[in-house]
């Protein structure tokens, strides 16, 4: 008998996953483990594949070869509303809010089972979005820009989704909105595992504890987000900053 | 704007104008039945189906023609009590309702959901389908005209103030006013009516919302078929008869008052289709051979004033 621990679970894991978009190869051989209740951020240029990652996850691109899991199960080549009954939430880069619907109906469309627990997380959400709660009642496409991305964010979230994966959602934000999103991802990552594609960088080391650089449609590099931080070198090779 | 509604009384006086004006919104009640599933298909799924007049006339010839004549046979619809004509329509409508929703399940199906996402395809299949449901009409009742009963309590006239209005013309208006109430219902304070808003919006985001879209795409496909199963039931028993062709005649309105309304707008159609149906009877009464061609100059007006139609979204 020994007593080394096991290496812990990863509750989503990609082996060796292509896709094609067209002609075009997007992503050529990914492979990356996230482990339950660790943050972790895709980073990598415009282009390299993080985007497309999610959505091979969620279903929405059709995987041409490798194995996708979650919890255990293979999950690539269900349909998107399965593996989202699975416990994978999605904001897209776009936000994914429906603008001609109200506040209250994005999360009423969103709330396929409810519960105690999605009753505390909507509670959670006032508690971190509170316009969400004041403009309840009105056209998500009148909210302003940040009040969008809260919006698709706190959507996906009132579903006590086991994996939240979340889509640059620092584009087009004023520096303060950022702030504040970094503030509330932090509160959110305590209650999920969020796996995040985030291009800024200081957003993305708030909230990371794991980092994937992808380029091409390969992971390049991983490791720790601490480590990240202060390798000056390997965030001016694959990121362009430093 | 609703001024307009008043510019014919310059040529025609008091009387024949209400008499023209209750013709006309039966007739634009009528043509709200036909529109009003195509616009929900093409909303959503963003479907042109043409095949629309094949299930129009698929209720035609199941609801009006097939149950009235049975119903007949027990004396309920020319002899019957007014509860019997009631119960007849009734019957027929939900017949003409489930023989379009059918056929519209096998068409989705097997046929439409192979071409999702390329109108060009779409058109000519959906013609296709058009005109071999026609000929199969001829083949299963009759290549030629038959006679429609109507229920006796519906036939006739009221009289009020010298303004006759037809009682089977006033169901119409009911009729249609209650589709579109139903259809409003439906889509305003239900959770499928809220993923049906939500998916003509978006509908990648509804299956990621967790939804199946394949399933609700069925749905609401059948749904727009036995609207247009409503209208073929309704229309063939307005006309007291039904041809083969019922359909392809009036696909042509359904496709102007769905342009004019806004594609994938149901009250846009329920505007649009008033417009069409009063404008036509005043242009019928005032210069009859110009009725058909009034409507598509109102239709390119609208178009020129507002290119994606009354209600159309950008």
């Amino acid at each position: 008998m020994t007593n080394a621990k096991a290496p812990p679970r990863p509750i989503l894991n990609l082996q060796n996953v292509h896709i094609h978009i067209g002609q075009h190869h997007i992503l050529q051989g990914i492979t990356f483990d996230v482990e339950a209740g660790r943050p972790t951020v895709l980073l990598g240029r415009n282009g390299a594949g993080k985007s497309s990652t999610l959505r091979t996850i969620v279903g929405l691109h059709p995987v041409t070869s490798g194995v996708i899991q979650f919890s255990g199960a293979t999950i690539q080549g269900l349909k998107p509303f399965e593996i989202t009954r699975l416990g994978i939430g999605f904001t897209p880069e776009d936000q994914g809010v429906f603008y001609n619907l109200t506040v209250e109906e994005n999360f009423r469309l969103s709330l396929f089972e409810e519960t105690k627990q999605t009753q505390m997380n909507l509670e959670t959400i006032f508690e971190l979005f509170p316009d969400l709660k004041k403009f309840w009642r009105t056209k998500a496409g009148l909210l302003s820009g940040g009040q969008k991305q809260m919006l698709g964010i706190a959507r996906a979230f009132v579903n006590d989704h086991k994996v939240l994966l979340i889509d640059e959602p620092s584009k087009g934000l004023a520096p303060i909105l950022v702030e504040h999103l970094g503030v509330s991802l932090n509160k959110i990552k305590d209650k999920t595992t969020v796996v995040l594609v985030e291009q800024n960088f200081y957003l993305a080391s708030q909230v990371g504890a794991d980092y994937f650089i992808l380029d091409n449609g390969q992971v390049v590099h991983k490791g720790q987000m601490k480590d990240l931080v202060d390798d000056q070198a390997l965030k001016k090779k694959y990121l362009g900053i430093g | 704007m609703l001024g307009i509604l008043f510019v014919p009384l310059v040529w025609i006086k008091l009387t024949p104008y209400l008499v023209l004006t209750t013709a006309g919104l039966a007739f634009g009640m009528f043509l709200f039945m036909v529109a009003s599933g195509m616009t929900i298909i093409f909303g959503l799924m963003d479907i042109l189906n043409l095949a629309h007049g094949a299930l129009f006339a698929i209720g035609a010839y199941l609801g009006g023609y097939q149950i009235l004549n049975l119903l007949n046979t027990l004396g309920w619809v020319e002899n019957g009590t007014a509860g019997q004509s009631m119960v007849s329509l009734l019957l027929a409508i939900s017949m003409g309702a489930v023989g379009g929703a059918l056929v519209g399940f096998i068409l989705e199906r097997l046929i439409l959901r192979r071409v999702y996402g390329d109108h060009l395809k779409q058109i000519m299949i959906t013609i296709g389908v058009l005109y071999v449901i026609t000929e199969l009409i001829k083949i299963l009742w009759k290549p030629t005209a038959e006679p429609v009963l109507v229920p006796l309590s519906l036939q006739g006239s009221y009289d009020v103030f010298d303004v006759i209005i037809g009682k089977f013309r006033l169901m119409a208006i009911i009729v249609g006013v209650a589709m579109f109430a139903g259809i409003q219902l439906v889509l305003n304070r239900t959770k499928l009516g809220l993923i049906i808003r939500a998916g003509v919006e978006n509908r990648e985001m509804v299956q990621v919302a967790g939804y199946n879209i394949g399933r609700i795409f069925t749905v609401v496909f059948m749904a727009g078929a036995a609207l247009a199963g409503i209208g073929g039931t309704m229309w063939c028993i307005f006309q007291q008869q039904v041809t083969p062709e019922i359909g392809l005649d009036n696909l042509i309105f359904a496709l102007i008052v769905v342009i004019i309304g806004g594609m994938g707008s149901v009250t846009g159609s329920f505007l649009g289709a008033i417009i069409v149906g009063l404008s036509f009877n005043y242009a019928a009464f005032l210069w009859p051979k110009l009725a058909l061609g009034i409507n598509i100059l109102i239709m390119a007006t609208i178009l020129l004033i507002r290119p994606r139609g009354l209600m159309g979204k950008e």
